[in-house]
This record gives structure tokens, C-alpha cells and sequence, in this order.
């Protein structure tokens, strides 16, 4: 059982929907939205399974627009 | 447990840096500026030099840098970026200076203005994107475009008869004795996003500490010019661009 509980917050108006987050993520949390789009017409991203998060922060690093916020605590 | 419970100002982890504004960017989804803008944000915050730092914007996509991080910044001619700073840093020698630019602007139409500017060991900061490409102008051969990679120019691929030998300027640039630090990094995952992010932070203090030019250089993507998903560019760069490129420090004196 993973030690660590996370939660992504994602800006979803400067979202550009590439896929590079969804790729990055060890768990498997992240998906593009299938049906929904933004503003701007992109597909953006939301958290699909929001229990696995363990807050690494990854997607956070390789998000070129810089729209995804990680929060994380430890779990007692 | 609940998710507002978790998302509270005192368990934030990563967000986008202070120093990057709202300007919604104008890159293509999945483009490496994006990530390396964040990264110049990250290491100028700090390293505190918010009120000090002057970047140079090149002619390519990078041409609106100027928008995204909250420094100043002077927008220089196509490939003159380095000959800008070295006048702004010798005017202000106090003032931390880099240069942002792309591969035509460095190696094609600035090679000269790069080359002797790192061979006077201007105490400037010059970061190289990269992607083997023309981004902006529709994904035309560039001098680093490598052996058989197809551009709009080079619908075949390059042919070494025809156009010549990709260019590698961060070995050139090594061999000067101006330099202090020639670096090549990319920013595909997470790992390497850290590493980059150590190798500019050294790049920038060694521009303040005064010992000579220090050059970044960031391998990465141009989806669209590449014609892949950014998901298959990232993996297309690993197969190909990193044999011919291979990441590493080429030159570290401390």
C-alpha cells in the first residue's frame, strides 16, 4: 500500500491536451478527457482514478504549460 | 480520504512557477519550450535574481519568451541574441545574462555571433533548444537536422552528399577556452527534467560568479514539425537524436 495520498489539480482553460502527463504517470491516474473540451477545443486532462495518486509529481515536471498543481500528504 | 482535504496550500508539491505569468503560451501542445521556460522560471526564483536577470529572445518559436516569465527581456535579431548580451552584460555587469535560442538561430544565421562570443568568455548564460528543426517556419531543414531525418525541405531525408553533415556546436563550443560549462540535456521525463534543472541552476551561477560563458544545451522535440504525437516524438528523440547527441556534461570546470 502506497505510504503517500495525492491529488492533481489541473488548469484545465490552459490545458492543451498533450498526453505527455497521462504518459508520464507511474500509476495510472491520468486520462484526457474523452468528451469534454476546454475553451480552446482541446481535450484536457482530469484525473481518472484518483485513489492511486501517490503525489510524485511527475506529470507536474513534464507538463509543458505548466497547468497541473500536485498536492500530497502522508497517509497515517 | 476526501480530495478537498488533501488540497491545501500546506501539502502543494509542484505547481507552475511564481515567476511564470498567465499568458496562455503560444507553442504547439507538448512542446519542450514550455518545460524548459518553467525550468529558467524555477532556477531564476531560486536563485533570487528576479530583479537582475536579463534574458535575450531569438527569432523562432521562442520569439515571444518574452511573454511567459515576468523578467526582463530584449528581443534580438535573428542569430545577434549572444552579440546583445555581451552588450548588456558588460554595460551591467551586476545583471545575471542568458540568452534563449533555438537551433536555426544559433547554429545557422548566429553561428558567428555564438562562436565568438563563447571564444571571449562573455560571463553570459546561452541556452540552445535544439529539435533539428525550423519549428516556426513550417519544419524546414536546419544545420543539426540529422542524417536521413525528413524535413519540408528534405522531403527524402538529409542527404549527406547534398546538404552536408549535421552540426554538434555544443562539441565546437567545448573546444573554446572561453567556456566554463557545456552541457546537453532534454527534458522527456521527469528524471531527466531534475537534471537539466541542476545544469542550468550551475550555468547561471557560474554567469554570476564571473567565470565564463556557459552553454546549455536542451535536445528536444518539435511535434509538429516532426509530424508525431508528442508522446511519439519524446520516443523517436530517444531512438535517434540521443546517439548522434549524447546527453552529458561536455565540458565542467569548476
Amino acid at each position: 500500500m502506497a505510504k503517500f495520498k495525492g491529488s492533481v489539480v489541473v488548469d484545465t482553460e490552459r490545458c492543451k491536451g498533450c498526453n505527455l502527463c497521462v504518459v508520464a504517470c507511474p500509476s495510472d491516474v491520468l486520462e484526457l478527457h474523452p468528451r469534454e473540451v476546454n475553451n480552446k477545443g482541446y481535450h484536457y486532462v482530469y484525473m481518472k482514478n484518483p485513489d492511486s495518486c501517490i503525489g510524485c509529481a511527475s506529470c507536474g515536471y513534464v507538463c509543458p504549460d505548466g497547468c497541473l498543481s500536485i498536492y500530497k500528504i502522508k497517509k497515517d | 480520504m476526501e480530495e478537498n482535504e488533501i488540497i491545501k496550500s500546506e501539502n502543494l508539491v509542484y505547481t507552475k512557477p511564481r515567476l511564470m505569468n498567465d499568458n496562455p503560451m503560444h507553442y504547439c501542445p507538448g512542446c519542450s519550450h514550455g518545460v524548459i521556460h518553467k525550468l529558467i522560471a524555477e532556477v531564476v526564483e531560486e536563485l533570487g535574481l528576479e530583479e537582475k536577470t536579463i534574458g535575450i529572445s531569438p527569432v523562432g518559436c521562442a520569439v515571444f519568451a518574452y511573454n511567459y516569465i515576468d523578467i526582463d527581456w530584449i528581443e534580438a535579431a535573428h542569430g545577434r541574441a549572444p552579440a546583445i548580451a555581451t552588450a548588456v552584460k558588460r554595460l551591467n555587469p551586476s545583471k545575471m545574462v542568458f540568452t534563449y535560442q533555438g537551433d536555426g538561430d544559433l547554429a545557422a544565421i548566429g553561428t558567428a555571433e555564438t562562436i565568438h562570443a563563447a571564444n571571449r568568455g562573455e560571463n553570459i548564460v546561452i541556452i540552445f533548444v535544439n529539435n533539428a528543426i525550423y519549428g516556426m517556419t513550417g519544419g524546414q531543414m536546419a544545420p543539426t537536422t540529422l542524417e536521413g531525418m525528413p524535413t519540408s525541405t528534405c522531403p527524402y531525408g538529409r542527404n549527406i552528399a547534398l546538404n552536408g553533415y549535421p552540426l554538434k556546436i555544443s562539441n565546437l563550443l567545448a573546444q573554446l577556452d572561453g567556456t566554463c560549462l557545456v552541457t546537453r540535456q532534454s527534458v522527456q521525463n521527469a528524471a531527466a527534467v531534475k537534471k537539466a534543472k541542476k545544469a542550468l541552476k550551475k550555468a547561471f551561477e557560474n554567469a554570476m560568479n564571473g567565470k565564463g560563458t556557459s552553454v546549455v544545451e536542451f535536445v528536444s522535440t518539435c511535434s509538429s514539425g516532426w509530424k508525431m504525437t508528442p508522446e511519439k516524438a519524446n520516443k523517436w528523440m530517444e531512438e535517434n537524436m540521443f546517439p548522434f547527441y549524447p546527453l552529458g556534461d561536455l565540458k565542467n570546470i569548476d
